[in-house]
């Protein structure tokens, strides 16, 4: 007898491979309007954020600080793909993997790491962690960690922008597990019938914590925007050039036409969700596998067979960001944890009125 | 520059790591972002990853051992180069040592690490802390006031500030909650003497023409208890007057046999204990949110003693003879005399009865004895002219005034009562059937 | 002064502000061309057009979210909830958005913008319709939270609320909009914390807010006929509440009701009943009582619902009870 009911409703015990990534675009630098010069930057910004991160973890470990950290390794080439693309005073929103973002915006190494320990210094002095970056001045605007809960502000961001006629895009990054909120499907909705200047990209990194997207989205992801008659497309992410040429693009139609974007970028973390996940619902052959496509390696590679740098120029940036780093972590453990009055300020307290005791 | 590598933190909570497996011996290069071993916390099997490159020079903890969080595991550093140093104290790899003992001295290790530096435990704050206060709070409680008295807190306030005893206020409020118009009455009246004694006024009494007596227990327990019935209980009063005739030539005659000696107070006690049977009404009592009726009667017999009076109870008495009344009642009275009357001997009463007629009292009204419904305040018989036939003779009446609480007994039910009193002492051999 | 209805001053409110200060919109469902779903914005579409008075979809998390976007980015967004029922959709970027983003970003961000709509019960709309939300966003640090009683209130209150920088909760009652009362001219602001004493009397205090003021005030018209006088007190703003106020009329009454249309367990009772005994113990003549809706939720049938709301009756009984005259 056919059992209707199946064996359950989330399908168990086999592990998919997660993603397979779109190609990425045969366009040179030059072709993107990148001169020989633009790509050690760019080299620069996707390596410091891979250090810094690497002696993040180093630092969690040795228990310098607590909370979660969730890593971006390995998706790289779409922060500084994006930072990129876009003007300086484009507004960026991200979600709680976001110390990566910050750095490519300019954020400064110290005051990120102080912000990982907690200390005054922190670019959200100490009161937002790991999940919570802020950099306004960056016009990086968090950091947000209710999953999906972003997406609506981002709109609004864009209502005011175009409100005051200011030419700014709002870009807004979320996860594959951001897809299935009702947040993301009220805003679409929104953000076509109001025409918002705004991007939202959805970096699919194939997993939602740790169910594969297989097994938690149905459908193809940036299809759920035709639902809404938004502009879509799937780009590969492991790619930085692929990265600017779209994002480029799409910010140019959104200037112009003030209509939003949907983009699914496909990349991959090596890392596992936050510290303590070992990784078993994936293989290590998917992870090599996807190692194989580093975003840095790739740059890397590319400079050099074009030989717009030799290998001790780029040896020369590695040392000099391991020193970042270090003086990063310095940076931190120097400065002081935020004055206990910090507790009561920049919120809204009543100074007579003790709720507080 | 040779670099130690630790066991990493690699869950929130672990406190240490079972080294699963080596992925690198000694002497191996390694790349920064290389796993070099497997290591087993309380959640999972982690990879263990280095940040830095160089060679293996060290190894200290072999697969299957236990290594602290923030142990050693090993040291990178340039091949040849001297690591001496780095070898000292202890190390997750201190051989053929019992590994138990190697757990425990590094927990313990790392306990004091945590109070060094902390002293805070992120999850029951500063413990020691808490433990001073807590005693603290202990030594508060033990030494606080013993008194059981309710009080609204601003009626305490009003009294310490007016310098009167809650303990000689009557409280009106719920469970007998002093409030703030027991104290305005209380000072407006100034009637209690401990109260008078206290106020500045007391400079206008003439000195030395006053004598202060301590209270005894049993002034506290009549103050306390008749107060709280005199402002609890609604009462109100019937009067009724009993020509006792008949009763007196009844008393002559049963008092002739040998060995009996039956009083006035016997006869009331028997009536009221008959008339008591046929209204159970009055028979009862108010407990807040119902009314209980009792299918016995006890009936308690107010007795004087030199500092107050006492209430024993004749138990049935409905069903007692006038003799066996009589006997228990003079038993009661020597004993309260010697102070000899047992706690249960003064409970259980459904209604009293109090007599002031050997002093010549015409009448009087008393005040409630709770739990009871009424009580009964009896008068001297006197000698009065009264119209018999048309023809003013000589008579014996007696006086009796029931005081009843309003919410469990009404005018016409007592006063139903009262007749059926009357009737029995008038006609004393109905009783007696 | 002008006597105008409960939506007459709320939408004197928003139309001045919205004249002294262009970057203020309104959102929310119904609130343009059909002229606001209880008429509070009627005209208004008329007056400001698409681009500031904006229609939604029935989106509550969408348009609270969108609006909160807004703010951060220097807009001051008057979000109308069709009624807090509906809010609940959206509460998720009232406290962690709103309420949240400038203490988590370190005061780098601002949030001026004002949630309103009505509140509370509205005659037999049974258990989703029927919950007075002040007890559950008065818990959560960052905003601020209004409930006016009357019309001239209302005015100087949602001005007040709308010049903030930070989210003000206003809450409003469908079965007030009609209800008169006079309203100052000009301007009229009515700080935050700032409570009113509405009645004065000597024998008991009354805190009552919102809809539960009116109950407050039956009730005090009858027991001034049997000769007790009781003080009202509205505190109009639930946080920051005027405690001061309330602590000083108990000082003088002894005793205090507190007439709340919120659920007891955790509501705003519970909470001046404790500041009461904390600020003024050695005053009090009697134990705080609380007149409020009970735990559990509203149903639809007609009496069941008059079981469920506060009566001037109830509020008479605790009158009663906490002046010992029962």
């Amino acid at each position: 007898m056919v059992k209707k009911s199946g064996d359950g409703f989330t399908p168990t015990g086999k592990v998919y491979k997660s993603t397979t990534l779109p190609k990425p675009t045969k366009k040179k630098h030059t072709d993107l309007g990148l001169k020989d010069d633009d790509l050690l930057p760019l080299f620069h910004s996707m390596y410091k954020q891979r250090r810094f991160e690497e002696r993040a973890a180093q630092m969690y470990q040795k228990g310098k600080f607590g909370g979660f950290l969730h890593l971006y390794i390995g998706q790289e080439a779409v922060s500084s793909g994006t930072v990129a693309a876009l003007n300086d005073d484009d507004d960026i929103l991200g979600a709680y993997r976001v110390h990566g973002m910050a750095l490519a915006r300019g954020s400064d190494p110290g005051r990120c790491m102080a912000e990982l320990f907690g200390k005054k210094t922190g670019v959200s002095r100490g009161k937002g962690g790991s999940m919570h970056f802020f950099d306004l001045e960056r016009h990086f605007w968090g950091g947000h960690a209710i999953v999906g809960a972003h997406i609506p502000l981002a709109a609004g961001m864009a209502m005011a922008n175009k409100y005051n006629d200011n030419g700014r895009v709002v870009i807004c990054f979320f996860g594959d597990g951001a897809v299935d909120q009702g947040s993301l499907n009220e805003t679409f909705n929104m953000a076509q019938l109001w025409k918002l200047p705004v991007i939202f990209v959805v970096e699919n990194n194939g997993y939602s914590m740790g169910t594969a997207v297989e097994r938690h989205s149905a459908g193809e992801l940036h299809k759920r925007a035709d639902a809404y008659g938004m502009k879509n497309a799937v780009v590969n992410g492991m790619d930085v050039f692929t990265i600017i040429e779209k994002v480029q693009e799409v910010a140019k139609d959104v200037r112009e036409t003030n209509e939003p974007w949907f983009l699914e970028v496909k990349t991959y973390r090596y890392r596992g969700h936050s510290m303590s996940d070992p990784g078993n619902y994936r293989t290590k052959e998917e992870l090599e596998e996807f190692r194989g496509f580093d975003p840095i390696e790739r740059l890397k590679t590319y400079i050099l067979k074009n030989k717009i740098a030799k290998e001790e120029d780029l040896k020369a940036i590695e040392d000099e960001i391991e020193q970042i780093v270090l003086d990063a972590i310095d940076f931190a453990e120097e400065s002081d944890f935020p004055d206990p009055k910090e507790l009561y300020e920049d919120t809204y307290t009543q100074d007579d009125y003790p709720y507080h005791v | 520059m040779a670099i130690l590598i630790d066991m990493p933190k690699l869950s929130d909570t672990m406190e240490e790591g079972v080294i699963a497996k080596w992925n690198v011996k000694e002497g191996d290069q390694v790349n920064s972002g290389d796993i070099i071993a497997e290591v087993e916390t309380d959640k999972a099997t982690m990879d263990v990853e280095v940040f830095d490159s160089g060679t293996i020079l060290k190894i200290f903890a072999k697969e299957g051992e236990a290594v602290p969080l923030g142990g050693k595991m090993a040291i990178i550093g340039e091949e040849g180069e001297d690591i001496s140093s780095m070898l000292d104290g202890d190390s997750g790899s201190e051989k053929k040592e019992s590994s138990e003992k190697k757990k425990e001295e590094s927990k313990s290790e790392q306990k004091e690490d945590k109070k060094e530096s902390k002293d805070f435990d992120p999850l029951f704050g500063d413990i020691e802390k808490d433990e001073a206060s807590s005693q603290e709070k202990e030594k508060e409680e033990s030494s606080s006031d013993d008194s059981r008295l309710k009080a609204s807190p601003l009626a305490r306030k009003m009294a310490e500030k007016e310098g009167i005893k809650l303990s000689d206020v009557n409280g009106s409020g719920p469970n007998g909650r002093i409030i703030k118009r027991d104290i305005e009455q209380f000072d407006k009246s100034a009637s209690k003497p401990a109260a008078a004694s206290k106020s500045a006024d007391s400079s206008k009494v003439v000195a030395g023409a006053h004598e202060d007596t301590p209270i005894s227990q049993m002034r506290k327990a009549i103050a306390r208890r008749l107060s709280e019935s005199k402002f609890t209980n609604p009462h109100f009063y019937e009067t009724i007057d009993i020509d006792m005739k008949q009763a007196i030539a009844a008393r002559a005659q049963l008092n002739e046999l040998p060995d009996v000696k039956i009083s006035f107070n016997d006869f009331v006690v028997k009536a009221a204990a008959v008339a008591l049977s046929q209204h159970p009404k009055v028979n009862s009592s108010w407990m807040g949110d119902f009314i209980r009726q009792y299918n016995e009667v006890h009936v308690a017999v107010a007795v004087a003693v030199p500092d107050g009076l006492v209430t024993p109870v004749v138990r049935n008495a409905d069903k007692l003879g006038l003799s066996a009344i009589g006997e228990q009642v003079k038993t009661f009275a020597q004993k309260a005399k010697d102070k000899k009357l047992q706690p249960d001997e003064m409970e259980g009463s459904t209604f009293t009865i109090s007599n002031l007629g050997m002093f010549g009292i015409e009448e009087f009204t008393a005040i409630i004895n709770p739990p009871n419904a009424c009580i009964m305040a009896v008068g001297a018989i006197r000698d009065v002219p009264v119209v018999e036939n048309g023809t003013v003779v000589p008579g014996k009446r007696m006086k009796v005034t029931l005081s009843s609480d309003h919410r469990i007994v009404d005018g016409a039910s007592a006063a139903e009562f009262l007749q059926t009193f009357r009737k029995l002492l008038e006609n004393p051999m109905n009783m007696l059937l | 002064m002008a006597v105008l209805q409960f939506r007459e001053a709320i939408r004197e409110a928003l139309t001045e502000e919205m004249q002294r200060d262009e970057k203020i919109i309104l959102m929310g469902e119904e609130v343009a061309e059909y002229d606001g779903a209880y008429k509070v914005t009627q005209g208004m579409y008329k007056e400001f057009g698409g681009k500031r008075i904006i229609d939604t979809p029935i989106s509550e998390l969408g348009f609270a979210g969108i609006g909160v976007g807004a703010a951060m980015n220097g807009l001051r967004p008057i979000i109308e909830f069709m009624t807090f029922n509906f809010a609940v959709v959206g509460i998720d970027q009232i406290i962690n958005n709103a309420a949240k983003l400038r203490h988590m970003s370190g005061g780098q961000i601002s949030i001026p913008i004002v949630f309103r709509g009505p509140n509370a019960s509205g005659g037999q709309l049974a258990a989703t319709h029927s919950v007075a939300y002040e007890t559950i966003y008065a818990h959560i640090p960052g905003l601020k939270v209004m409930y006016p009683s009357e019309p001239g209130d209302a005015k100087g209150m949602l001005k007040t609320a709308i010049r903030d920088n930070d989210p003000v909760i206003f809450l409003e009652s469908e079965q007030m909009y009609g209800m008169k009362g006079e309203v100052p001219d000009g301007e009229n602001l009515i700080p935050f914390g700032k409570g009113k004493i509405k009645r004065e009397g000597s024998d008991v205090t009354i805190v009552a807010h919102g809809k539960m003021y009116h109950v407050a005030k039956q009730a005090a018209e009858q027991l001034a006929k049997d000769g007790v006088e009781a003080e009202i007190i509205d505190p109009r703003t639930i946080k920051p509440l005027d405690i001061e106020m309330i602590v000083e009329s108990v000082k003088k009454t002894n005793r205090c009701v507190v007439v709340d249309e919120t659920h007891p367990f955790c509501g705003f009772s519970a909470e001046v009943g404790f500041l009461i005994q904390r600020e003024a113990f050695d005053y009090l003549d009697a134990p705080v009582q609380r007149v409020t809706i009970p735990d559990v939720p509203a149903p639809f049938a007609k009496n069941l619902l008059e079981l469920w709301l506060p009566s001037p009756k109830q509020v008479i009984e605790a009158v009663k009870t906490v002046t010992y005259r029962n």
